[in-house]
């Protein structure tokens, strides 16, 4: 079981809104993880190297930063054996690479500007992940 | 220099948002999507939250002529639904399921000094550069087929 955090979860979708409008406003980018993870493996483009790199270190600094501001570290639970997150990390990266984006760049930018790739794109991800979580939690598991 | 400091600084808030709203915990995200079990639908705020932001934002800052620290805007150009966007999002998918993080959620999770989402990334990375591979491989095997 976890919380129900409705208004945490709104605030932190929120700055993630934020931030998103903020990236396309100065650099004029779409904020999509799984985009700047790629961006930084070869071959890589002279001159986008360097912002991609910048965002992802704020990215990773944000628990301490959160921790300077609250006086607490946030808490996360991993229910995923070592196997699974290996698993799931090569197929998340190369479902990624082939479906050209994840949650952030479809679910949030691209469903933004209402792109009919993104949306097919997101339906189906949730569609997927809906499907798998049910198999390992009430096929396999139950 | 400033393109930097401003994409770290947006990174930052980028970050405290995900882990503000819960994506970067694999318990809440699994939960979301355990319709049929511990449902929690927590993550529906976050994404309706960052959607009704980036609505109104894209549409502001997109009427602008240009970003204000680069010359123009970088949209996607490509418009066709094709196997190779929804075969990737439902492949991105089942690993979401099995693993319960997504790369926007895992990045933040890696501060956090635990050896979970360092393992995630390797993985995703791996998953990345075989894509890479393979395609490079394609491309020299039927150089004119494009």
């Amino acid at each position: 079981m976890t919380e129900f955090t409705p208004v945490l979860s709104a605030t932190g979708g929120i700055l993630i809104g934020l931030a998103s409008v903020m990236l396309m406003a100065a650099l004029g980018r779409i904020a999509g993880i799984s985009g700047m993870i790629g961006g930084l493996l070869p071959p890589v483009t002279a001159g986008e190297w360097g912002w991609r790199l910048a965002f992802l270190a704020g990215m990773i600094a944000a628990p301490v930063v959160l921790l300077a501001a609250t006086g607490s570290m946030p808490v996360i639970e991993v229910p995923s054996s070592t196997g699974m997150l290996v698993i799931g990390g090569i197929l998340v990266g190369i479902g990624v690479s082939y479906g050209s984006g994840c949650t952030s760049g479809h679910g949030v930018c691209g469903m933004a500007r209402l792109s009919a790739r993104s949306i097919a794109a997101t339906l189906t991800f949730m569609l997927t992940t809906g499907v798998t979580v049910f198999v390992i939690r009430h096929v396999i598991g139950g | 220099m400033t393109r930097i400091i401003s994409a770290f600084a947006i990174g930052l808030v980028f970050g405290i948002g995900i882990l503000v709203s819960g994506m970067a915990n694999p318990a809440k995200v699994l939960n979301f999507f355990d319709i049929a079990g511990t449902w929690d639908p927590s993550l529906a705020f976050v994404m309706g939250g960052a959607l009704i932001v980036t609505a109104i934002g894209f549409r502001l800052v997109l009427s602008r002529s240009h970003p204000l620290l680069a010359g123009g805007f970088s949209l996607p150009t490509k418009r066709d639904i094709d196997v190779r966007l929804l075969g990737g999002a439902a492949i991105f998918g089942v690993g979401w399921g099995i693993a319960g993080f997504c790369p926007g959620g895992v990045v933040p999770a890696l501060g956090l000094g635990r050896p979970e989402p360092a393992i995630f990334v390797a993985a995703l990375v791996a998953g990345m550069l075989i894509v890479r591979l393979i395609e490079t491989a394609r491309t020299r095997a039927a150089p004119s087929a494009g």
